[in-house]
């Protein structure tokens, strides 16, 4: 029997080791890596609140996030090969005419 | 024997979530985050959720991975390879990863979660059938919504990654 606050120790990890890619990284695919992986930090949560809960939204809830994240991760790439396209670069300090 | 296949589980999961980040070449980090969200399925597996972990292999190893690595080959230059990291950022990054990590983590440790009696003590799994009736009844306006949602970010993308610099022959 694992307890749920091991399961939400690991998923603390995912997220922070996600913001500090998204913080440090300045390659846009990186920058995609560090979401996937803090949305698969909060996928975790919802999983194990599910099981201790014994309620079933949780995985209800964590099925649609997924699908979420896998459109989000199609639009994200399309994105970028754009951009590499325009810039013949992913480095997001490159792509300078998007700036305000 | 649980505990060590879950602390197994944990270490393979941070670590390759860690090399996804940091590996040299993008391609080595594709397929670390490919390792990592089959770790995240294992987790699933132990916390008795065996739909979602299989959806995850699905999506995650299977889908988002090939999508990811077509990606990276397709972006593939010399001087994307040469890290331009500042040092400053990269020690703030550190620093702000740790605050997250303490800050989080004593919230958690401090709260009823902590408890070994928190929630409901039946440890008997939920019904894989429960997750379909609940998702075609209760959340069925949701899941609409969702396939509208997948279907236009799909032609989203594919509109976006049109080449419009290409002549057709037949014109």
């Amino acid at each position: 029997m694992i307890d749920l606050i091991d399961v939400l120790l690991v998923s603390i990890v995912l997220f922070a080791i996600g913001i500090y890619g998204l913080v440090v990284k300045r390659n846009a695919i990186r920058m995609l890596f560090s979401i996937e992986i803090i949305a698969n930090a909060a996928n975790l949560n919802l999983i194990a609140f599910s099981r201790d809960l014994h309620n079933v939204q949780g995985q209800v809830f964590a099925l649609f996030s997924i699908a979420i994240a896998a459109a989000e991760v199609a639009v994200g790439l399309g994105i970028i090969i754009i951009a590499y396209r325009l810039y013949k670069e992913i480095d997001v300090e490159q792509f300078r005419s998007l700036r305000g | 024997m649980a505990d060590a296949i879950f602390y197994g589980v944990a270490v393979l999961t941070i670590g390759s979530a860690i090399i996804s980040l940091e590996s040299k070449e993008l391609i080595y980090g594709a397929i670390a985050l490919a390792i990592s969200m089959l770790g995240i399925a294992g987790f699933f597996l132990l916390l008795d959720a065996p739909f979602v972990a299989m959806f995850q292999i699905a999506v995650y190893v299977g889908a988002v991975a090939v999508l990811v690595i077509f990606a990276v080959m397709l972006v593939r230059t010399q001087e994307l390879f040469t890290a331009r990291e500042d040092r400053g950022r990269k020690i703030a990054g550190i620093l702000l990863m740790l605050i997250t990590m303490g800050g989080i983590g004593a919230i958690f440790l401090a709260s009823g979660v902590r408890d070994p009696t928190f929630g409901n003590p039946n440890t008997t799994p939920i019904d894989i059938t429960e997750i379909g009736k609940s998702m075609l009844t209760y959340y069925s306006p949701a899941l609409i919504v969702l396939g509208f949602t997948l279907a236009g970010a799909v032609i989203g993308a594919l509109a976006l990654a049109r080449r419009e610099d290409i002549v057709k022959e037949n014109d």
